[in-house]
């Protein structure tokens, strides 16, 4: 890539840290200038950032609808999986699938509920009621 | 975000900008500690961190799992191997322990790298906090419950206070960190021509074995092409929501950051003309140039499959097109690296 070639796009990124970028100089040589960003890489995150507000999206009817406890919705919120989620809080995948339940949530004991939220970055009561 | 005024650190540590994080902090721990011959591409030639793979059977975030680089660990590890600096890495069970002896070195005024994941990296854009667990940054220094950070990818220094900086180091999921922190000896002596000479050598010919030498289909120039045919059978295999969502996560390995694919390859071109000044044999510049086109390729098939995810291009024939492309860059880096590797030969 030339120097002069260097796309100078809006990037998520871009907008805090530009980034450092190996660029053929008009001498041949190589040397390092800044892009802020580049549409190309933006679009495909913003593919990625697509299919996870889908997922958060279903997420959210299914606990509206009562399939799901708002486990669901802040796990998916939060682009984790059930490997993840019993990586943070050392809970067995199953018994997280049970927590997922409605009628097994409402009965979670304050602590529980209280690790959950902090993994979340929210507070106990807006975990039990995320949506008002 | 806070930014540090670089003057605020009392131990001199110079923040570096890079490209990549790991080149980052390899390079600019090692000038702290009295290597300063070393830069960003010299650090990544001679850890021979160029590589493509797609493992089959493995998916990362129900899309291919494609990496551009070699393992996380390995530049830095092979930098200091080559020019014959000690290294140390622990990892922890306990996370007050792994702070407690981080704190010990940066009392003793010893800026320490870690490996941490970007999810809740604070001072990251939220758009690129995913659970990616294998980012590098350098512990400058404390003040008060501040941690004065130098995270490669950012212009200036940032804090994270203690809470945060635990969290990232004990982030879970693939790669979780589990703590690790390495730095390399206190005193270093300045690396000789010589050192960095053989470090060349060596670097070159373990990135023309990781390139060439690797068994299977899938890994080194050939993975490329091996991704490639993949490509052409997305669109009926997948249908057309999956195929983009694929191609988009093809993208994003190659030029996000801490990855870097075109990016990569124009790190690894920087190398080999920066090698030559130790090595002066034309070869490296002319292969310097193959490298630079093959980057400059990666980069036309991103915007290729960019067409593509945007919804613009579509058809069978658009994505035997990128399919292609792919098929040419393998060709084109495998002729390089073959060159390189007959050259190399004879080096002494």
């Amino acid at each position: 890539m030339k120097k002069e070639e260097i796309p100078q796009d809006d990037g998520a990124l871009g907008r805090i840290a530009k980034e450092v970028t190996y660029v053929v100089g008009a001498d041949g040589k190589y040397e390092t200038a800044q892009s802020t960003g580049w549409d190309v890489k933006t679009d495909a995150l913003n593919v990625a950032w697509g299919e996870v507000n889908s997922k958060i999206e279903a997420a959210r009817q299914k606990v509206l609808n009562g399939e799901a406890s708002p486990l669901l919705y802040f796990m998916e919120k939060k682009i984790m999986d059930l490997s993840i989620l019993s990586a943070y809080t050392g809970y067995w995948k199953w018994t997280i699938k049970k927590h997922m339940k409605p009628s097994v949530f409402s009965k979670l004991s304050e602590e529980k509920l209280k690790k959950y939220a902090e993994l979340f970055e929210v507070g106990v009561d807006e975990l039990k009621k995320p949506f008002g | 975000m806070d930014s540090i005024n670089q003057s605020t650190v009392a131990n001199g540590f110079h923040h570096l900008q890079a490209a990549h994080c790991e080149n980052g902090v390899t390079t600019a721990l090692l000038k702290h500690y009295g290597v300063h011959k070393l830069t960003e591409p010299m650090a990544f030639g001679i850890g021979s961190g160029l590589f493509y793979i797609q493992l089959p059977f493995m998916k990362v975030n129900g899309g291919p799992a494609i990496s551009f680089r070699t393992m996380p660990g390995l530049i830095f590890k092979r930098t200091c191997k080559a020019l014959g600096i000690p290294v140390t890495r622990k990892k922890y069970v306990s996370p007050q322990k792994a702070m407690q002896e981080l704190d010990e070195r940066l009392i003793a005024g010893k800026p320490t790298a870690c490996q941490v994941g970007v999810f809740y990296l604070t001072y990251f854009p939220k758009e690129y906090r995913f659970h990616f667990n294998a980012h590098n940054l350098i512990v400058v220094d404390k003040q008060g419950d501040d941690y004065i950070i130098s995270d490669p990818i950012m212009e200036t220094l940032v804090t994270m206070n203690s809470y945060e900086l635990q969290r990232v180091r004990f982030a879970k999921g693939a790669f979780a960190p589990r703590g690790q922190m390495y730095y390399p000896g206190d005193h270093l002596n300045e690396a000789t021509d010589e050192q960095i000479r053989n470090g060349i050598i060596s670097g070159i010919k373990r990135n023309c074995r990781d390139m060439l030498m690797i068994p299977g289909s899938f890994g080194g120039a050939k993975g490329i092409a091996y991704t490639g045919r993949n490509i052409k059978k997305w669109k009926d295999k997948l249908g057309d929501d999956k195929a983009r969502g694929y191609l988009a996560q093809l993208v994003r390995m190659q030029e996000e950051i801490g990855t870097g694919g075109g990016g990569f390859r124009f790190i690894y071109g920087a190398f080999l003309q920066q090698a030559h000044a130790y090595l002066p044999m034309d070869e490296l510049l002319q292969i310097s140039q193959q490298i630079t086109t093959t980057g400059d390729k990666w980069r036309d098939a991103a915007i290729q499959a960019s067409g593509i995810y945007k919804g613009r291009l579509g058809t069978q024939a658009d994505y035997d097109n990128m399919g292609d492309r792919l098929i040419e860059i393998s060709q084109l880096e495998t002729k390089a690296f073959k060159q390189l590797k007959e050259a190399i030969k004879k080096a002494k």
